[in-house]
């Protein structure tokens, strides 16, 4: 399960924000920012991506880069709010 | 980013010799007039705010005021304060100047019924006698740049909700077509009269990129895009422009309540923004940076790390139109 999550965090950030399907473009602990692979816009989509999408709620405490600057990050934080919830 | 330890680091930092700025300034602009844009004087919208008055006042110097058009654009949710004291301004100046009321050219091109229709998919509520504004959250905490919706009821009462992404494009894109109409009006004025539109962002502006593409971004000289805020004030009071434009606090003028510059996008008030510019650009450590503005030094790097994810931010701002391959045969 936490595999299928995240090969369809890093299929969402390929396509959208790199166009390629390639997964070599992407490794699961890049930082998103680090690599100005996303912006503070692009950070808002992937927020609205887990919230529609994956179906987890972000509070603005949790909008932190140690939850979602990586797909392994972004993984983890969907994970433990789902195990939370 | 290299440590430079030599150097006492105080917030004389930013002083400057005006009379030297000012001449180096207007020396400039008049030679970047006549060799590269080939115009005869210059177009400038005034907001009344401390960048445009400068700026207007700078080219009154460079090429005499017969040779400045001023040009007041307010809308529905300007100051009235903006109006008056860019009329204000053009007086003290004496320059030629015309007040336009954009306002009915944006309701046409559908400003604020785009905008609107967005702020009530986040509260449905809001209708005709509400305010609304865009805050900024998160900067300071270290927390990811996001933004908050605040409206206002006509009764006072104060409601925010963070804005979510379609939303907040939607607000911000739609607000946008104030500073590109005016660039619009801006433009005609300078065609008609064979002029150059000045742009009128400070450095903390320029380098964070704090400006509409195409709207306010847009221009064909900017003369103030090196010097700090601060220091722009210091022109101001050295070039004895009018207290009340000396002493008014910077505002967006964009939205209908009121909004400072640091609630919409600086973590800091100018006077620390600015040198915490400084800092970063001149190699000090957090550590110097929080003992000189009073926050923490954790606060300070989170500081650092928003100007640097700005920059990465409003990079595609700064740039022209990108080329496939080079046109050689045009050098400049």
């Amino acid at each position: 399960m936490a595999d299928d999550l995240r090969e369809q965090i890093r299929a969402f950030i390929l396509e959208n924000y790199l166009f390629t399907s390639d997964p070599d473009a992407l490794g699961l602990d890049d930082s998103l920012l680090g690599r100005g692979i996303v912006d503070s816009t692009g950070m808002l989509e992937i927020i609205f991506f887990i919230e529609e999408q994956l179906g987890v709620k972000v509070k603005d405490e949790e909008m932190i880069p140690d939850n979602l600057d990586s797909v392994n990050k972004i993984t983890n934080f969907v994970l433990s709010k789902r195990q939370a919830a | 980013m290299t440590v430079q330890t030599q150097g006492a680091f105080t917030a004389r930092v930013l002083d400057i010799d005006a009379d030297k700025v000012i001449d180096q300034i207007c020396t400039r602009m008049r030679e970047i007039l006549a060799r590269d844009l080939s115009r005869r004087g210059f177009v400038i919208a005034m907001s009344g705010g401390i960048d445009s008055s400068v700026c207007a006042a700078l080219a009154v110097r460079a090429v005499g005021k017969d040779r400045v058009y001023g040009l007041m654009l307010p809308e529905r949710d300007s100051s009235g304060f903006s109006t008056a004291r860019g009329r204000l301004l053009a007086e003290h100046l004496g320059i030629k100047y015309e007040v336009f009321d954009i306002g009915p050219t944006l309701a046409a091109i559908g400003c604020y019924s785009w905008r609107d229709d967005a702020i009530r998919r986040v509260f449905p509520e809001y209708g005709e006698g509400w305010k609304n504004k865009i805050v900024i959250s998160g900067g300071l905490e270290g927390r990811l740049n996001h933004f908050q919706l605040v409206v206002q009821a006509p009764n006072g009462e104060i409601k925010q909700q963070r804005l979510g992404l379609r939303e907040y494009l939607q607000i911000v894109a739609a607000t946008n077509f104030k500073q590109r109409i005016r660039k619009t009006v801006e433009y005609f004025h300078a065609d008609r009269l064979n002029y150059a539109v000045i742009g009128t962002p400070n450095r903390l502006e320029y380098d964070q990129g704090f400006f509409v593409k195409n709207g306010d971004g847009s221009a064909d000289i900017k003369p103030i895009a090196h010097l700090y805020k601060t220091q722009v004030y210091a022109l101001a009071r050295h070039m004895k422009l009018p207290e009340d434009i000396c002493n008014a606090t910077p505002t967006t003028d964009t939205y209908s309540l009121a909004q400072g510059q640091d609630e919409f996008y600086f973590a800091l008030p100018y006077q620390k923004m600015d040198l915490a510019l400084w800092a970063y650009n001149n190699g000090r450590s957090p550590a110097e940076l929080a003992s000189v503005i009073g926050i923490s030094e954790e606060q300070a790097q989170h500081v650092f790390r928003d100007i640097k994810a700005k920059r990465r931010a409003t990079k595609y701002l700064h740039l022209r139109p990108l080329l496939v391959e080079d046109v050689k045969e045009l050098d400049y």
